[in-house]
């Protein structure tokens, strides 16, 4: 960094993710909720499936957030949301808002049925995918939120994941939901503020939050946030919001995008790759990425 | 009031009198219509509930859960194929302690597909820690929905209400709807033990390792130890305010029958048709129909069977290798108390296929005949 910046805390300090939780460290995921929390505040519910996110709250008795946590069943997240969200409204409490909390798996896999029922009927909650790319929680087994290329414990070297992650975001943009967004863990600010316009919007809202995961990605701890940066940076993940299915919005102009091998060569999942392979990712980024800039200019 | 209602819509009757609060259902033959009435109900105003429209069985209990953990009195219905696709939340439910009311109407699993009745749907879900009642009128139906409420709310466990396809479930028959105030007498607003709310912010149904798994599973079968008690008591006080009683088992005749009919469902009903003709002709014959099968109603079972010295179980179910399941719970049930009765086991009727008065009487020519059970399972009706 060539000229020093002072920076200033633009969030609440309240927080409602305990420390001492279970996760590992570097986690991309613990970070996702504190953010969104900041933004939510206590008059929360959350409803976690089996996801990562089932263990870091901690073991029964105990959890570590500051809010009302349903554990429910894997595939059902949204449907357990709507359930909440109804019955609160039904004893007179309107003021609670409910988020679903699911990884990639509940939400790209298993919980798609549901989490896809939710948003036609426009139910009011949040949904938040925190996605680190594989079943994290099981043991590194893909998903199909998995990149090309990714080596994961059911896509080993020899046979790596030769499909491209399944876009989520243009499939919850088809449901023409109120608001949908992507966010990072390494733009905090950017995370509060699509929480906070979440919540002051009736309906379904979903925000994707990419979440390195250091123990499945091969990857440093501390290169967590740096990853999730150059995630953005390369374009491999750019943040934008869609209202209604159309209004998209993108919230960060990249300028030099950067190569994907910079993202590529700090996680050990992708240490297989032969430069064809990464020049391979390098065009589907890009493909990417100019079919999302398409989608912003269209308007 | 006085109505000619279908076995469904006395389900809705009974959801509606009950003022559940949040409904989430999916539709499948032969339950639609108690769906149908609900959602008119709830969109006329006649009741004051949610009616969540989801996209299938399992997001309806999903949502069932999610509703009942906020505070909500909760309500869904289902049928074979829908009842089987609950199969893991059936177990949430339960191990989450709530008291979710579900009709269930007892429908033939496929393939092939069949809409018409017999109870292997319910049956396969005997072990998810639900309480299930068999009922065998539209009068049962609506008293027995509402007092399915007022057992799994004083004991935290979900009940099921199940009724035969057809047979009850589009049976036209008049019932006696109970007034709305009696109703909020036997049934004040539900008030949970603990529920999801940011003023006591508590996990629920979270990682439970072996130091606690245990314990949980220990209480809930406690708990349904209780509910025979409970379902007596809280039948006696149907009774005060209603005037009708509702028992956890109906013995017909049984005091001094030499060979007692076990039975269930619509079934139960014609068998006691059958034992007014036989008795008329002298054949000391009783009818026990088992109403609550989950808790299994092992004292009464014992009581009224014990005087028998034949028995003879029909199922209109069955456990693959094994026999009726109706029967093996009863032989269950007699083990060790004594009895000596010989247990005759029949099955009948899978599928749909009618069980007539008549099909009692070659049960009990079979029973007559014989000493002992020549084999273990007798089957009526069936082309062999």
């Amino acid at each position: 960094m060539s000229k020093q910046k002072k920076m200033t805390l633009t969030l609440p300090t309240e927080e409602l993710v305990g420390s001492g939780n279970l996760a590992c460290q570097g986690c991309g995921a613990n970070l996702a909720l504190r953010y969104v929390l900041k933004a939510f505040g206590k008059r929360t519910a959350i409803c976690i499936p089996a996801c990562c996110w089932a263990v870091i709250d901690g073991p029964f008795p105990y959890s570590c957030l500051g809010i009302p946590v349903y554990h429910c069943a894997f595939e059902t997240a949204a449907s357990t949301a709507t359930g909440v969200k109804a019955g609160l409204e039904m004893i007179g409490d309107t003021e609670t808002q409910v988020i679903a909390w699911a990884g990639d798996g509940g939400t790209f896999d298993i919980g798609i049925q549901s989490l896809s029922a939710a948003a036609e009927r426009n139910d009011d909650i949040l949904y938040v995918c925190y996605d680190n790319e594989a079943y994290m929680n099981t043991g590194i087994q893909r998903s199909s939120a998995t990149p090309t290329g990714a080596w994961t414990t059911t896509t080993p070297v020899k046979f790596p994941k030769d499909q491209p992650k399944k876009d989520i975001d243009a499939i919850m943009a088809a449901h023409r939901i109120p608001y949908q967004a992507t966010a990072s863990i390494a733009y905090p600010e950017d995370l509060y503020k699509k929480a906070v316009k979440a919540k002051n919007i009736r309906g379904t809202k979903f925000i994707h939050v990419l979440a390195p995961c250091p123990t499945g990605w091969k990857s440093r701890p501390e290169d967590a946030v740096k990853l999730a940066r150059l995630a953005v940076q390369t374009s491999y993940f750019p943040l934008y919001e869609v209202e209604d299915g159309e209004k998209y919005t993108l919230n960060f102009k990249i300028q030099n995008k950067k190569s994907i091998d910079e993202y590529l060569k700090l996680q050990g999942r992708f240490r297989h790759l032969k430069p064809e392979a990464i020049a391979a990712i390098q065009a589907e980024v890009d493909r990417n990425w100019d079919r999302l800039l398409k989608k912003v200019t269209a308007r | 009031m006085r109505k000619v209602i279908m076995g469904n819509h006395a389900l809705s009757y009974g959801a509606m009198l009950s003022r559940t609060q949040v409904i989430s259902a999916y539709p499948i033959t032969p339950q639609t219509q108690v769906v149908e009435l609900l959602s008119e109900m709830c969109a006329d105003g006649t009741l004051q509930a949610k009616f969540i429209k989801v996209e299938s069985e399992h997001s309806a209990m999903a949502a069932c859960i999610g509703a009942s953990i906020a505070g909500a009195r909760t309500f869904t219905a289902t049928s074979a194929q829908g009842l089987a696709l609950m199969h893991e939340l059936l177990h949430w439910a339960s191990g989450g302690r709530l008291p979710i009311v579900m009709g269930d109407i007892n429908r033939a699993m496929a393939p092939g597909w069949s809409i018409w009745t017999d109870q292997n749907d319910s049956l396969s879900q005997r072990d998810t820690g639900w309480m299930q009642f068999y009922v065998s009128s539209n009068q049962e139906v609506v008293d027995t929905t509402i007092q399915a409420f007022k057992i799994a709310e004083a004991i935290g466990i979900p009940a099921m209400v199940v009724l035969d396809a057809f047979a009850l479930s589009h049976a036209y028959e008049v019932v006696d709807i109970p007034e709305q105030d009696k109703v909020d007498a036997y049934l004040p607003p539900y008030k949970p033990y603990a529920r999801l709310t940011p003023d006591a912010p508590c996990a629920f149904d979270g990682l439970t390792g072996p130091e606690h798994y245990f314990e949980l599973r220990y209480k809930l079968q406690k708990d349904m130890e209780k509910v025979p008690a409970l379902f007596d008591e809280t039948g006696r006080e149907f009774e005060k305010i209603f005037g009708r009683r509702l028992e956890a088992v109906e013995p017909y005749l049984c005091d001094d029958a030499e060979i007692i009919l076990v039975t269930s469902g619509t079934a139960g009903f014609t068998a006691r048709v059958a034992v007014d003709e036989m008795r008329k002709e002298g054949i000391k014959i009783g009818n026990f129909r088992i109403r609550m099968f989950r808790p299994f109603p092992f004292d009464a079972v014992r009581r009224v069977l014990a005087k028998a010295s034949k028995i003879a179980g029909l199922d209109r179910n069955i456990s693959y290798g094994y026999h009726g399941i109706f029967c093996q719970e009863v032989k269950s049930a007699l083990n060790g108390s004594g009895s000596s009765a010989p247990v005759f086991g029949f099955i009948a009727g899978l599928g749909g296929r009618d069980i007539m008065a008549a099909s009692f009487r070659e049960i009990v020519d079979i029973v007559r005949r014989q000493d002992k059970p020549a084999e273990e399972i007798n089957w009526i009706g069936v082309k062999k």
